[in-house]
């Protein structure tokens, strides 16, 4: 291979024809466009003129130039042009190719990969055996050096993770390194970390090591925090002199449920920084639904912060039953203690109950409301029974109204006695009454009882078997102070004293707080403590790839509560979101006190910055180039020569319809096709197929309804247009009458929008046939695959009762008397809608009397297709039977489907035969 | 058994028949569609002669007969009146159809050739003079004009017959009848003198009629550019230019001057000359034609 520069040329001795260029140059020029002989009658005015000026006979010098090129290119190409042709690879005996594999390298994994493929290539042209070691995906034991060949397939093995390589793993490769002396690539990702050093040490041991490293800044998110109402996400890089800009965006669903970027910010890091916060200020609205942030454009699972429940503060509906707030009494609201313990983890809004609900809060807390009215108390139970969480206060008014007295008011979790009571007051006997210590059911158990907490005043609930189950909290003298029930799926909790001070000293205590915190109420501190987790379970709902995309978790072992303390990611606790209760929480790819620094490799060792320049060949692109010449030549010869304007006209006809055929909008030719379809269909009778995707089932489909169609169109008035293949998902079924859909066992289920459209095209009348074309062996089991898939596509779908077809159905007389409807097969029966319970036999009548109506399917299997079907000669496609005999089974499958059609298009009116006898009667005859 | 022979030469004679009236009616069907166009009214020669038509009544004066007094007329007056009829007599057309290979020729697959329209153009007209009772005829002496449908097939089946040799033709006016009406449908594109010499030959045999040039719209424009050699249909004439572009305005003169020269001639013999376009809907070509034959009677 000759070699110039970063070009080398694979069959050099070739480029000699560049030497025969300006010879050529010479012969070109002297050749003259050959003249266009035309047909004229108009020459007889022509003979004796002269041309005024001689047109040179001689080719353009551009158009020389234009060939020359062209031929110069073509030289160029056939001599085997490379670009970063490879250099030859030093080294001998074994080699082993380490990656970090960590997410990281994730960005440029392509590359690497090429560098792998690049290095096995080499490896197996030199006989070299070649191991692989994953160091973030550790394998316990020596690495095995294995032919190159053996190798290949496992490169895949070597794909990044969301994880970064631990100490761990690295000191024991370093330990286990294999016997002997070989070399190493290291495919880094740039990012030092504990044991790098200690490994690279021991592999240069062992023999050279070259490193193989993307050259770009590795950027990263740390997980998400929430402080002074907004939310902060770092944003790491490898500290480096410049200043960079990102965009970090967070993403979420929008209340359609459909995922997008929900707000975007522009980080700033100055030179020299290695960190910097991305702040988003959001409405409440909008931060709960954020479910991720990410660094736009970089796809790597660093990139990504997940964001669990501890982003999310709860929206909590205060509702005040004391009207206007009398000025100045501020802290005599019934509301005032609950937005002091709410309002620093959970967004407040207020307003009236049928406002309040339409924003779905998470809980709804009124303070001494009595009364609610009736179209708000069913709102107001519809969103309990959907998982809200009512929290009543008692109070003055509460307790002086009827509400919950005799009966049980759903919006009180027990009935209450009239007037309540007070205690240690200065009217009443006793001393004000301190807590119980919370029972082992209740939610607040374990909370610390501080001594000061005293009721003074309460509501009393009315005895009842049930109340000692629903009581979650209850005064030393055993009445209960917080009562609790189940609604569907939510629940209704009532304190029974004021949300203020009034009635108790327990609003100014601390044990108040916490008791919110424990209802649920309080958002939760953003990394929970590891005491809060001792003895919990989480289980990976979804987790993250090396790429930054949430996959779903599959059957992983559950993650002890201590090990989610400290979430550092590794193989064992992969980056996603974990699920233990109803509590979600984000493991992030970066812990949160990560720091990016860049890996620093000693000056001894090859550091490959980038990619492997992988070799280029240029030999289609300059053939390509010559053959792009050698056209543009083409036309420009025609131009001069004149011969261009006879052709424009196809010639601009086939350039637009290319150009059309290019940037013509799909959805325009399908606007286009459902129209045309649509005027088609609807402009006569045709009779629909439904594609299955099988091409051959399709056509023979097709042919069974032109046969038929042409069947009908001889017998009958009906005469139909050729048939349509219908395409479910796209077409609009309501121009159809009649379908007939051929059961493969392979065909894929439509969605659930086209249910809803034949749902609609079965009511309004439509019919559609369905044909599992097995003769029907399995008698509607599930036995034979077409049948399995038959009862799989016709699960979704409006199908009244079926009954094997009565001998006296509509369908054996619509047209001809029929008794059997065989196909190709002649099969058992076919299945139709069972008939009304009550139809009775009339006196003198063969058949009973049913009710009107198409039936919306019929289902048999005997492929009825196959025995309509005609080629394009109208002879039949497929033989049925045998002999006369079998002439005979098709014609009685064609009758059938005269028939069906015949049933379709006119309903029942045969059966209105019945009647005959009365209509002749009332004549007088 | 059936010999062989009469079989083979029935069954040659019917594919011939059936070749041939497949041919004649599409030719035949146009002709009249295109006659259709043209309106029909009475067809009189504006003056008195033989004829069923009523013409005027006159005063009777010496000479006339006792039985051309028409009684009912004259019992309204004190004088005697005659009742004149207008004069009907059929006139004889013959026409020309250029059959020359120059015809052939259409600058684009959309429009016809020369031939066909100029074909279809002599049968409509010959349809239309027919129904209003002329004879009809052609120009060599084999079709002498005759009236009635079936000359029109007749007609049909001479202006079918496959084209000449010749790449320019040049009309004959050997077999016309003196006194008789002309068309002549060409391209005109030969030589000018050949048509002189028939039409004023025509002339002198009291023989008055119509020229239609019938030219291409590429004949008219020379859209031609480049190097080029351009050859007559037949491939006698050929001519070579470098630069076909420059020769369009020379050409277009020279065309100029060859239908000033035939309009010229026309006017000095009496005749009268069009130019039609194969590009131009034929209709407009046929009432012209029809005018002239009106005119000149």
């Amino acid at each position: 291979m000759l070699i110039l520069g970063p070009i080398g040329f694979a069959a050099p001795w070739l480029l000699l024809g560049l030497v025969a260029l300006p010879l050529l140059w010479i012969l070109l020029r002297a050749v003259p466009p050959a003249p266009i002989r035309r047909r004229f009658p108009g020459v007889a005015l022509l003979l004796g003129l002269t041309d005024a000026e001689q047109v040179t006979d001689r080719t353009p010098w551009w158009l020389l130039l234009l060939r020359m090129l062209a031929v110069a290119a073509a030289i160029l190409g056939f001599a085997g042009p490379v670009l970063n042709p490879a250099a030859p690879t030093g080294g001998t005996g074994p080699l082993l190719i380490v990656a970090d594999a960590s997410w990281a390298s994730a960005r440029d994994w392509s590359r690497a990969e090429a560098r792998i493929e690049a290095a096995l290539d080499a490896a197996a042209s030199d006989g070299r055996p070649v191991a692989l070691v994953n160091l973030s995906m550790p394998e316990a034991g020596v690495p095995v050096f294995q032919s190159a060949g053996d190798a290949a397939p496992q490169v895949a093995s070597l794909s990044p993770r969301a994880w970064e390589p631990s100490a761990e793993a690295m000191s024991a490769l370093a330990a286990a390194l294999p016997e002997g002396a070989f070399d190493t690539l290291w495919l880094s990702d740039g990012l030092d970390r504990e044991g790098r050093e200690a490994l690279l040490d021991a592999l240069q041991d062992r023999g050279s090591v070259t490193v193989q490293q993307s050259p770009r800044v590795i950027r990263a998110l740390a997980p998400a925090t929430y402080a002074d109402g907004a939310l902060l996400v770092p944003v790491l890089r490898v500290a480096t002199a410049t200043e960079a800009q990102a965009d970090v965006a967070a993403m979420g669903l929008d209340p359609l449920g459909i995922p997008r970027e929900l707000a975007r910010e522009v980080v700033t890091l100055p030179a020299g920084e290695a960190r910097a916060e991305a702040v988003f200020d959001l409405p409440p609205e909008l931060r709960n639904r954020i479910t991720r942030f990410e660094i736009v454009g970089e796809s790597t699972a660093g990139a990504v912060s997940l964001a669990g429940d501890s982003l999310r503060r709860r929206e909590i509906a205060l509702i005040d039953g004391g009207g206007a707030a009398r000025e100045g009494l501020e802290l005599l609201a019934p509301t005032h203690y609950l937005q002091q313990a709410l309002e620093p983890s959970a967004d407040l809004i207020g307003g009236t109950l049928a406002d309040i609900l339409l924003a779905d809060p998470d809980a709804i807390i009124m303070a001494d409301v009595a009364r609610v009215t009736e179209t708000e108390s069913d709102a107001l139970l519809d969103w309990i029974s959907e998982g809200g969480l009512l929290i009543r206060f008692a109070g003055p008014r509460l307790a002086a109204s009827e509400e919950g007295r005799n009966i049980m008011d759903p919006l009180l979790p027990v009935r209450l006695r009239a007037g309540g009571r007070s205690v240690g007051g200065a009217m009443s006997w006793g001393e004000p009454k301190a807590l119980q210590p919370f029972p082992e059911a209740s939610p607040f158990h374990g909370l610390e009882l501080p001594g000061d907490v005293t009721v003074r005043a309460q509501v009393m609930a009315e005895p009842d078997p049930q109340l000692t189950e629903n009581t979650i909290a209850a005064l030393e003298d055993g009445t209960p102070l917080v009562t609790a029930r189940q609604s569907g799926q939510g629940q209704v909790i009532l304190f029974h004293v004021t949300a203020n001070a009034e009635w108790s000293s327990l609003p100014l205590s601390g044990l108040f707080v916490q008791m919110m915190e424990r209802l649920a109420l309080a958002t939760r501190p953003a990394a929970p403590e590891a005491a809060e987790l001792e003895g919990t379970t989480w289980v990976a709902e979804r987790t993250l790839d090396a790429f930054g995309g949430l996959q779903e978790a599959g059957d992983l072992a559950g993650i002890p509560g201590a090990r989610m303390a400290e979430p550092v990611p590794a193989v064992d606790l992969p980056p996603g979101i974990y699920a233990s209760g109803d509590r979600r929480l984000a493991v992030n790819a970066l812990a949160a006190d990560r720091e990016l620094m860049a890996a620093s490799w000693p000056s001894g060792i090859a550091v490959e910055g980038g990619a492997a320049r992988a070799e280029l060949p240029l030999q289609g692109p300059l053939l390509a180039l010559a053959l792009a010449l050698l056209l543009v030549d083409l036309i420009a010869s025609l131009a001069l020569a004149g011969r261009l304007s006879r052709m424009r006209r196809g010639a601009s006809t086939a350039v637009v319809a290319l150009a059309l055929l290019l940037i013509a909008p799909q959805g325009l030719r399908a606007q286009e096709t459902a129209d045309t379809l649509a005027l088609r269909a609807s402009s006569e009778v045709v009779l629909g197929h439904v594609m299955t995707g099988d091409a051959q089932i399709d056509r023979v489909a097709a042919a069974g309804l032109k046969g038929l169609g042409e069947v009908l169109y001889r017998r009958t008035s009906v005469e139909p247009g050729a048939p349509m293949a219908v395409n479910l998902e796209a077409d609009d079924l309501a121009v159809f009458s009649f379908l007939y859909w051929p059961v493969t066992a392979d065909q894929p289920a439509p969605s659930p929008e086209t249910y809803l459209k034949l749902n609609r095209f079965l009511r309004t009348g439509g019919m559609i046939l369905f044909d599992t074309r097995d003769a029907d062996v399995a008698g509607f089991g599930a036995a034979s695959p077409a049948g399995r898939k038959l009862q799989a596509l016709a699960a979704p779908l409006d199908i009244p009762p079926l009954e094997p077809i009565p001998e006296d159905h509509v369908l054996t007389r619509t047209f001809y008397l029929l008794q059997d409807f065989p196909g190709r097969y002649q099969g058992r029966g076919i299945w139709v809608e069972a008939s009304a319970a009550g139809a009775e036999q009339a006196e003198g009548m063969p058949f009973r009397n049913l009710n009107d109506g198409v039936t919306p399917v019929v289902i048999g299997g005997n492929d009825w297709a196959a025995a309509w079907a005609v080629d394009d000669r109208g002879l039949p496609m497929f033989p049925v039977g045998r002999g006369f005999a079998g002439e005979r089974q098709r014609e009685i499958a064609y009758r059938f489907g005269v028939n069906l059609v015949m049933h379709v298009l006119t309903g029942n009116y045969k059966s209105d035969q019945v009647h005959v006898p009365a209509l002749l009667e009332r004549l007088g005859q | 058994m059936i010999p062989a022979a009469p079989l083979h030469a029935s069954a040659g004679l019917r594919r011939r028949a059936e070749e041939m009236s497949h041919i004649l009616p599409p030719l035949l069907a146009a002709a009249r569609q295109l006659a259709a166009t043209v309106q029909l009214g009475a067809h009189g020669r504006r003056r008195a002669g033989l004829g069923d038509e009523f013409w005027q009544y006159r005063a009777a004066h010496q000479g006339d007969e006792a039985r051309a007094i028409d009684w009912r007329r004259s019992a309204r007056a004190d004088a005697h009146f005659v009742r004149e009829r207008e004069w009907q007599a059929a006139q004889s057309v013959h026409l020309w159809v250029d059959d020359a290979r120059s015809m052939e020729f259409t600058g684009d697959d959309s429009r016809p050739v020369k031939a066909d329209r100029a074909r279809l153009l002599a049968l409509a007209l010959a349809v239309l003079l027919i129904r209003s009772g002329e004879r009809v005829g052609l120009a060599d002496p084999a079709t002498p004009p005759r009236a009635g449908e079936v000359q029109l097939m007749r007609l049909a089946a001479r202006l079918t017959a496959p084209a000449g040799e010749a790449d320019y033709g040049a009309p004959e006016g050997r077999a016309m009848q003196p006194h008789a009406r002309a068309v002549f449908i060409s391209d005109f594109m030969g030589d000018p003198v050949a048509v002189e010499t028939a039409l004023t030959e025509a002339a002198d045999r009291g023989v008055t009629g119509a020229l239609l040039q019938v030219l291409d719209p590429v004949e008219e424009a020379f859209p031609y550019q480049g190097r080029t050699i351009f050859e007559s249909m037949g491939g006698m004439l050929a001519h070579e230019t470098r630069k076909a572009g420059d020769l369009r305005d020379r050409y277009l003169e020279r065309l100029a001057e060859r239908k000033d020269r035939l309009a010229t001639l026309a006017s000095r013999t009496g005749w009268q000359y069009s130019c039609h376009h194969t590009g131009d809907p034929a209709p407009g070509a046929l009432l012209w034609l029809f005018h002239a034959m009106e005119r000149l009677a």
